[in-house]
């Protein structure tokens, strides 16, 4: 047991006992309301999980998330809102443009096994095909940033023009939509995709794990640290940056529908700028580079969020913006780094409640000094 | 025939000659010392070679074919490695990630998901790591390894990747004597089963390596020879030491 609670092993298994928990206890202990927010959050966790994948690790800002997001939004309201139709009948909102008959692109979403294809094979495609242009280019950096917001005002004016289309500005509501025969705003259901956000994430979660432990992580880390050097090495960086790209154009799909349907609606403000601005927020905060950093950021900074907004509706962004100057300037490894170098016990030591060393661990552990230490006790032994 | 033939190459950076007219041929298996004061144009040399430059006339001639052109990725499958001037390792990664990487195999995305090191590729990084003496730091952040750990490491990620032609730029900056001398008997090693060409300041070093020397000098071939021959050629002195006119002046 004390093995357990050593700082070593806590460390490592506390942020996974938090997800069972969280998974586990929250259903039964918390009111619906808050259950339903619980899970939206965590569904923005998966998005933020793609926004690590190409900045945390390959070192690539993309401030155009919300794109990705929004399609796999879409893809998914648009099915809903065919469903369960009479046959010859249209979505409501069409009647007000003067619609007729259902514009071509919305036939294949009558089909469920598309629409499961398509919220996540859609944003991957377009992640994919903007992202080739983009690194075959040699776009990097700030321009690359740039490039990605600019296609994300691209996408919202679109979106938001096309009343004939997709009811333009005011989006597509899913929460009075039916599956199986029952109401997705019904507290039953949202309890549901609860459910399914939990595993959905998890496997995210592990997907993303398998892409960063091994050589293609190593390969991703390279990029970002050096990708010239990689060049030289006989690794061509733009294959690798399409498929990170596309891979995080369709976790940002899948969240954007697990999201839509927990919160009743999608509209072109998933494409708002400030949005996809957030989702780098919390990765910063949570710690870019880890994987549970940012999951736990998206988690705790929306909570943060609803809590704050509740009781002082003006403040939040104030918080926010604090929240992330604290980060660049305190933290530059956000929540889980911070954790994981020590930085509670620092803390305490802080306010004069210093951590009992026995010896300088650090030289303990140093290859080289154990090393030193092997060969003085094996001479010593000769001469004492 | 050559292993590789630079034939006329000049690189103009806005109207600066970087590389003016340059000749240069090198055998399979040779050993082969490039030294020119600075500003000589060495390092761009090796950037029009790699593919990073594209010469503005001539051409670069591999194994017989022209490389001018092709991408940096494409030039180092056809087997040429380059080691940098400052050393660069992967500061995140350990030493054997750093290695796993480099060694010689499939580099696509497909390749590093799917597939795993071969034995071969694992007994290669681990042969390494002993030869540089890295197997107790094999698993730490190479970040945090000294300056000639770091050089070695990056030495060994050039002989991982098993190329023909190993372009070695400055690889004995920063080290002791010690490591110096064990550099050249590694390179020298190398030469033989690889073709090897070496940028060096450091005159003993080159004097150890025992190789035929070409000196460059305002991007041109000045002299080819042995180091005895190069240092005695007047044009040599006069390029290291200035000429009796401009020490007049000064």
């Amino acid at each position: 047991m004390a093995d357990l609670l050593s700082s070593r092993n806590l460390r490592r298994w506390l942020p996974w006992a938090l997800i069972v928990l969280v998974a586990l206890v929250l259903p039964v202990v918390l009111p619906p309301f808050r259950l339903n927010l619980l899970g939206r959050f965590l569904s923005l966790g998966i998005v933020a999980l793609g926004v690590d994948l190409i900045w945390g690790y390959t070192g690539m800002l993309s401030l155009g998330q919300g794109i990705f997001f929004a399609l796999g939004g879409y893809a998914l309201a648009m099915y809903l809102q065919l469903n369960e139709l009479k046959p010859g009948e249209l979505p409501e909102f069409f009647s007000l443009y003067g619609v007729k008959s259902l514009p071509a692109f919305w036939q294949p979403f009558n089909s469920p096994l598309f629409t499961l294809v398509a919220i996540w094979v859609i944003p991957a495609v377009v992640a994919g095909l903007l992202g080739y242009l983009v690194f075959r280019n040699r776009i990097k950096g700030v321009y690359f940033s740039i490039l990605t917001q600019a296609a994300l005002l691209v996408f919202f004016n679109f979106f938001n023009g096309q009343q004939k289309l997709i009811n333009g500005t005011n989006g597509l509501k899913t929460s009075t939509a039916r599956i199986f025969g029952e109401l997705i705003g019904s507290d039953a259901m949202q309890r549901n995709l609860f459910w399914l956000t939990v595993v959905i994430t998890v496997a995210a979660f592990l997907l993303c794990r398998w892409l960063t432990h091994g050589r293609f992580g190593d390969a991703l880390i390279a990029i970002r640290d050096d990708e010239p050097r990689l060049r030289f090495t006989g690794y061509n960086p733009t294959a690798y940056k399409t498929v990170v790209f596309a891979v995080a154009g369709a976790l940002a799909g899948i969240s954007g529908a697990l999201y839509t349907v927990q919160s009743g609606i999608v509209s072109p403000q998933y494409m708002a700028v400030p949005f996809s601005i957030e989702m780098v927020i919390w990765v910063a905060v949570g710690g870019r580079g880890t994987l549970i950093g940012a999951l736990l950021g998206a988690v705790l900074i929306n909570y943060a969020k609803s809590l704050v907004s509740e009781a002082l509706p003006e403040t939040w962004l104030f918080i926010q913006g604090g929240l992330f100057l604290l980060v660049v300037l305190v933290l530059p490894d956000g929540l889980v780094g911070w954790w994981r170098q020590g930085g509670p016990g620092r803390l305490i030591a802080m306010v004069g409640w210093p951590p009992r060393t026995a010896t300088y661990p650090a030289l303990d552990l140093d290859p080289q000094v154990v090393a030193e230490q092997d060969q003085l006790e094996r001479s010593g032994g000769g001469q004492g | 025939m050559n292993l590789l033939e630079l034939q006329g190459v000049t690189v103009s950076f806005d109207g600066f000659l970087a590389l003016n007219d340059l000749n240069l041929q090198l055998a399979p298996g040779e050993l082969r010392a490039v030294i020119g004061p600075n500003g000589a144009g060495k390092t761009t040399f090796l950037d029009v070679i790699t593919g990073k430059v594209k010469p503005t006339r001539g051409d670069v001639v591999f194994r017989g074919r022209s490389i001018v052109g092709r991408s940096e990725h494409h030039i180092s499958r056809l087997g040429i490695g380059r080691k940098f001037q400052t050393p660069r390792v992967y500061q995140n990664l350990s030493p054997r990630r750093n290695l796993e990487l480099a060694v010689r195999g499939p580099h696509g995305p497909a390749a590093l998901l799917f597939g795993s090191l071969s034995s071969e590729q694992r007994d290669r990084v681990q042969h390494l790591l002993s030869v540089v003496g890295l197997e107790r730091q094999a698993q730490q952040p190479a970040g945090g390894l000294s300056h000639g750990q770091k050089q070695w490491l990056e030495i060994a990620m050039l002989v991982a990747q098993d190329p023909e032609l190993l372009l070695v730029d400055e690889p004995v900056a920063g080290l002791t004597d010690e490591e110096t001398a064990r550099t050249a008997d590694l390179l020298k090693q190398l030469a033989g089963d690889h073709t090897v060409l070496v940028i060096e300041h450091d005159m003993e070093f080159i004097r150890d390596l025992q190789a035929p020397v070409t000196v460059l000098h305002e991007g041109h071939v000045l002299c080819e020879g042995s180091m005895d021959q190069v240092q005695n050629d007047p044009r040599v002195i006069e390029v290291y030491l200035g000429s009796e006119t401009q020490e007049d002046a000064a």
